[in-house]
């Protein structure tokens, strides 16, 4: 068989790691702008929405029966006398290096990235934020783990048991996950489980991982069932509709004519196609949530990004939701890029340019 | 059934291990679906020695990848509520493979009886290296191999099936191969455990007109090479004429007439064998020839038409004596070896054959 003709194109390289390099840098770049965008947007509400109430922003700052002198003096200290534009400046320049509000001799240093001054503390938002995170990562984290493992499982197990009882049955509490809000499901698990079968003791704001792992684990535990069922709910519906579609693939018949065992044919070829699209979306919804779960955190009285989020607007207080806007942003424009990256790496076909 | 009892018999159903290497008897595949049964197999019968080539010949949807899938065991859900009916027997080497136990057919997959299938794109998973899925098939019957010598048996595959840098392809992914190189990928794949049993369904239908009498010599060299059975799925004439040695023309689940390759070409006896023959292009024609289409579409595999299912279709029907459309026709033998299922009488069909058919092919 000597003399074949090559056909097409010989095997192309993989992408060198230079081009990787500037893939991701140009990416951050996108990131940044992306950011800027949304500042700017962030920005325009705080002088918006007093203007639509017709106050003065520094008025959020005072007390109800201020004097004028002192509401002047902190206005000047907060910067809100200067034109706009200089603000804004002010603003973007504060995220990236901090900035120092001050009158005279009274000044209040706001260390980068500086978010701006909460009306309710009268402490840098980005304090608060850094200070809440964690509960909003910890209950992230933990319903994550729980939906990626019951729903992925449920998804495989009604795909490869289609139209059985149990694919029924699972569709019909996805269908409900999906349909049941948190505000309804939440409430009724803590109505069950905590106040009437007492099986949980009442949610506790204070306690942390550090301070008391066993409480800890019992104040999350519903938190994260609860948000889990949510998006489990979905995941078993992704990937039952995936894995569905994975094993009418050509390549599946062609891994069983091979002589593959069943266990190899699903656990590595129909998963492998499979959690590809899954992971991505994980990626989009872990992302989202480390902004906040606004929902959860609020049934739940978990004290993180997201109760911030709904206290800052019942209070008013326009920097803080600025500052869970702007943090949340950075979380999804992140996810997105991470996303893409892995991308690349599970599947062979995307190149990076 | 058969009308020459002399010959090899056709159908004989429970008559014990045949001594053809593989031995298809009055295998049925029947589908149930809302409409009603898919028939898409009906009583399909035939024989195909060591290293010999089969042809099978039809349009979509008479049977003839359902039949492929049977031999290979690769209907799924079979005898369960929505799965495929299977009957009849299907010996591949002394043992039968319908009554088989679906582990002991998945040990003859890949090893004993191997598949190239139509869309060598589709056909590979497209996340792994075409190396990888090689060398997968290869240790799953020789659970021995070393990885590095799977790797090399990989390699020497790739080489054998005309790959250039075979030691650089074999990391590459299935999408960084041509059609071409694919499918010869794909060959290598099915080579990776020296089958006895090739099957080819449309081995050359997704690929480019340049590259497709490439593919087809190569599966003849390998099959002189390796000495494998070969059966050839196609609905193109023109691909079985040179690699088959006999040819099974499918029409309706059905067997409506086979007999050796030059006996189809030279003496074809059935209406639809006609058909394909006129619709087949030539280049030794004049331009202004034009191709015979067989009228009309392929019939419903739920509710064939009454008798002959080729009557719908077929322009001699009126000369059967209403029969075409009373009887279902069987398959007899016209000459030694040649059989047709057809209605017309023998020399009514040698007389439409030599004077209306045979000037215009």
């Amino acid at each position: 068989m000597a003399g074949h003709p090559r056909q097409g194109a010989a095997g192309q390289p993989s992408a060198k790691p230079t081009a990787v390099l500037l893939y991701i840098f140009r990416r951050l770049l996108n990131v940044v702008v992306m950011l800027l965008v949304v500042a700017t947007i962030t920005f325009g509400i705080f002088f918006l929405v007093p203007w639509l109430q017709h106050t003065d922003p520094v008025l959020r700052y005072v007390g109800k029966n201020a004097n004028p002198v002192a509401i002047a003096g902190i206005k000047v200290k907060l910067g809100l006398d200067k034109p706009i534009y200089e603000q804004f400046w002010l603003y973007l320049k504060g995220l990236v290096a901090g900035r120092s509000y001050s009158n005279g001799p009274d000044t209040t240093w706001c260390p980068a990235p500086c978010m701006g001054i909460s009306t309710q503390t009268q402490t840098p938002v980005w304090g608060q934020l850094t200070g809440d995170f964690p509960v909003t990562a910890w209950l992230a984290a933990g319903a994550a783990t729980i939906w990626l493992v019951f729903g992925v499982g449920t998804g495989v197990l009604s795909a490869l048991r289609k139209r059985s009882v149990i694919d029924r049955a699972a569709m019909v509490t996805a269908l409900a996950g999906v349909s049941l809000p948190v505000y309804f499901t939440g409430l009724v698990a803590s109505a069950l489980f905590i106040y009437n079968l007492g099986w949980l003791p009442e949610s506790n704001p204070n306690v942390s991982l550090g301070s008391d792992p066993g409480a800890w684990l019992q104040n999350m535990l519903l938190p994260w069932i609860t948000l889990a069922f949510l998006f489990a709910a979905t995941y078993a519906r992704l990937t039952r509709a995936t894995m569905l579609d994975v094993l009418g693939e050509d390549y599946i018949r062609t891994a069983r004519a091979k002589g593959l065992g069943e266990g190899t044919v699903i656990g590595k070829h129909a998963m492998r196609a499979t959690m590809t699209p899954i992971l991505t979306v994980f990626g989009m919804d872990l992302g989202g949530l480390l902004g906040g779960a606004i929902l959860t955190e609020n049934v739940f009285n978990l004290h993180g990004l997201g109760y911030d989020a709904l206290n800052g607007i019942t209070k008013n207080d326009l920097p803080m939701i600025m500052g869970v806007t702007l943090f949340a942003a950075f979380f999804i424009v992140m996810a997105n890029l991470i996303v893409d990256l892995f991308y690349a790496v599970v599947d062979p076909r995307v190149r990076l340019a | 059934m058969t009308q020459n009892p002399s010959a090899e018999p056709l159908v004989d159903v429970g008559a014990g291990a045949p001594r053809e290497f593989l031995a298809v008897r009055d295998l049925k595949v029947h589908f149930p679906t809302d409409d009603g049964v898919v028939k898409s197999v009906d009583g399909l019968s035939f024989t195909l020695e060591r290293g010999k080539t089969l042809g099978i010949v039809g349009e979509s949807g008479s049977g003839k990848s359902v039949t492929s899938l049977s031999i290979m065991g690769l209907h799924r859900n079979v005898g369960k509520k929505l799965g495929p009916r299977i009957s009849g027997e299907i010996w591949l080497d002394g043992q039968e493979l319908v009554s088989a136990s679906k582990d002991e057919v998945r040990r003859l997959r890949g090893q004993k009886m191997a598949m190239i299938f139509q869309d060598p794109l589709t056909a590979m998973h497209p996340f792994f290296t075409v190396g990888q899925q090689i060398i997968e098939g290869y240790r799953q019957h020789h659970p021995e191999a070393k990885k590095q010598q799977a790797r090399s048996h990989a390699i020497q595959l790739l080489d054998r099936v005309g790959i250039p840098q075979p030691d650089k392809r074999v990391d590459n992914y299935p999408h960084e191969f041509s059609g071409g190189m694919r499918q010869r990928a794909m060959i290598a794949m099915a080579l990776a455990n020296d089958p006895s049993l090739l099957i080819a369904d449309e081995p050359t239908t997704a690929l480019d007109v340049t590259v497709q009498a490439q593919i087809l010599d190569l599966i003849r060299d390998l099959q002189q090479e390796f000495g494998s059975s070969v059966i050839i799925i196609t609905h193109d004439l023109g691909v079985v004429a040179e690699l088959a040695d006999d040819i099974l023309v499918m029409y309706g689940g059905k067997c409506i007439e086979k007999g050796s390759s030059a006996e189809l070409f030279t003496r074809p006896e059935h209406p639809y064998t006609w058909g394909l023959l006129g619709s087949m292009p030539r280049i030794d024609r004049d331009l202004q020839d034009r191709l015979i289409p067989v009228k009309g579409s392929p019939p419903s595999l739920i509710n064939l038409p009454s008798g002959c299912a080729f009557n719908p279709r077929c322009p001699y029907a009126d000369r059967t004596g209403g029969r075409s459309t009373a009887e279902v026709p069987e398959l007899v033998e016209v000459t030694p070896g040649h059989l047709a299922a057809c209605h017309l009488p023998a020399e009514t069909r040698q007389r439409i054959f030599a004077e209306e058919i045979a000037p215009l092919l």
